[in-house]
């Protein structure tokens, strides 16, 4: 399983045809206490670069946005009630949700942890 | 992931305290011109310290203004709807400048600031009241157009002082005092909420003030510019003391059901719709005198097509500032400022409905990103407040 980065400082884990997606822990750090966590339903098209989720943190609501094109298989319903998972555990129990991989390509414009790692410390 | 909070704006400037933030470790962003410590530990962590121990908020952002001669009271009485010239020395009322059309530029703090000069035996003097001064506290944001809007209106004959040489500091929680104490004995122990004393701290002179802005017992301290950092330290060396960021400042004051000037009330709307009906003492109703009294009265006469109120939103979904609120397909007002309750544990707003819906348990609709959220018009404030009174 492989896991890649955005510059929207979202993970993506890639397992076959499925990635789970979710924010990093810098993510989660800049955004503060998460009270609320809107996820896409399962069956949503997603297209890349698109709105995918919302995080609510107490202060504001930022987008979540599709790393990749697909298909939602699965939302993470923990957050409904645990938003705050994504504080506490945001690159594990914090994710957001499931989607199929429609095309294997985008891959490769994402960024490895050591190439995030380097560009979160240029921030 | 996208943050659009933090825009970028020129010639951002520095507070006293800036430095000292960030050696505690404030995430640094700009607001109303100063970089400004939205947060420390977290915002949530910060609140729940507030309502349970103290919290020390730098407001020097905000305007500290004098206005002192002896017409001084009646000056101000012709921009403020607020019985200025019969508040006595040391006592503190909140107030509004209004403008012709009976919109609020700005909401505010009134001190009566006068001095007591000391008698002198030997030079057979007795104490008397000095000069009148007033102590004006204003918003940061529109404290350049306070300043040119008081210029342009008050006589001649009385001064206007922008104290930008003072920093201003804020002990807000139900602890504030027995800290406080501990620093400075018996200062403090005969004030009650709103009354406000000059304190010589050592070399310092401060002007300390039992008010604030979270709906808690607390103070706000002026102290010189030079003197800001070691008055944080001695405070923030008490126990009960933690640094609060912006971002807890406005969910205490949410959760107070206090307005926000620039969102909750602005100079499109009036005093008798944002619900401050209170600040319009009951002689300058009668008398007038008072810049946009016409206007005001107007509404209060004939009643304000919408009011300003409380919202309880059901779930767990924040509604935001902007956020259109419905009755059934019509829509009936807006929301002006919410955000999540970390006291409740659920979404709080305010915002102006129609005065037919504004009655307390009138079921209503919030839209958020094409939802509708079941919404009920709430008390005000959510949290009750714990000014400290006295007997």
């Amino acid at each position: 399983m492989a896991r890649y980065f955005t510059d929207e400082h979202e993970w993506i884990d890639v397992d076959g045809d499925t990635a789970t997606i979710g924010i990093t822990d810098y993510a989660q750090g800049q955004l503060g206490d998460i009270v609320f966590v809107e996820l896409p339903g399962s069956g949503t098209a997603l297209s890349k670069g698109g709105d995918a989720a919302v995080v609510e943190s107490v202060k504001a609501a930022s987008d979540v946005y599709a790393p990749i094109d697909g298909e939602v298989t699965e939302a993470n319903e923990a957050l409904e009630d645990d938003p705050a998972l994504v504080n506490t555990a945001p690159e594990s129990d914090g994710w957001f949700f499931r989607m199929t991989v429609g095309d294997k390509s985008q891959l490769d414009g994402l960024m490895d942890e050591a190439a995030y790692k380097s560009f979160c410390d240029g921030l | 992931m996208s943050d659009d909070t933090e825009d970028r704006i020129a010639e951002i400037e520095t507070l006293p305290l800036d430095a000292w933030h960030r050696r505690k470790g404030a995430r640094m962003v700009p607001f109303a011109g100063y970089h400004m410590p939205i947060q420390f530990e977290g915002i949530v962590a910060e609140h729940n310290w507030t309502r349970q121990q103290a919290g020390l908020f730098d407001v020097s952002h905000m305007g500290q203004l004098l206005v002192s001669g002896e017409r001084a009271a009646e000056e101000l009485e012709k921009l403020l709807p607020g019985a200025i010239a019969s508040l006595k020395p040391g006592k503190v009322r909140y107030s509004l400048l209004v403008d012709e059309n009976g919109g609020i530029l700005d909401d505010l703090m009134v001190t009566n600031a006068t001095p007591w000069i000391e008698g002198d035996e030997e030079e057979g003097t007795e104490g008397h009241w000095g000069e009148p001064a007033y102590y004006l506290v204003v918003n940061g944001a529109t404290k350049w157009d306070d300043i040119a809007h008081l210029r342009e209106h008050l006589d001649d004959d009385v001064t206007l002082t922008h104290m930008d040489d003072h920093a201003l500091i804020a002990v807000q929680g139900p602890n504030a005092a027995t800290a406080l104490n501990r620093v400075m004995r018996n200062v403090i122990d005969d004030m009650v909420f709103m009354e406000s004393v000059i304190h010589d701290f050592g070399e310092w002179p401060l002007r300390i003030t039992r008010s604030g802005y979270t709906g808690e017992d607390g103070f706000e301290i002026s102290v010189p510019a030079q003197f800001a950092e070691s008055l944080a330290d001695r405070l923030c060396a008490e126990i009960e003391v933690r640094p609060i960021g912006l971002g807890a400042r406005d969910s205490l004051r949410l959760e107070a059901g206090l307005p926000l000037y620039g969102h909750d009330i602005t100079t499109e709307t009036d005093p008798v719709s944002a619900d401050l009906g209170f600040a319009l003492t009951k002689r300058r109703r009668e008398e007038g005198g008072w810049m946009g009294h016409g206007e005001v009265m107007k509404v209060l006469d004939r009643g304000p097509a919408q009011k300003r109120v409380g919202l309880a939103i059901e779930g767990r979904m924040p509604a935001r500032e902007g956020a259109s609120i419905y009755s059934g397909d019509t829509q009936v007002g807006r929301v002006t400022s919410g955000g999540f309750s970390p006291t409740l544990e659920r979404p709080i707003a305010m915002g102006y409905v129609d005065t037919a819906l504004a009655d307390e348990g009138t079921e209503l609709e919030v839209e958020v990103r094409n939802k509708r959220l079941p919404t009920k018009v709430a008390k005000l404030p959510f949290v009750p407040h714990r000014y400290h009174r006295g007997k």
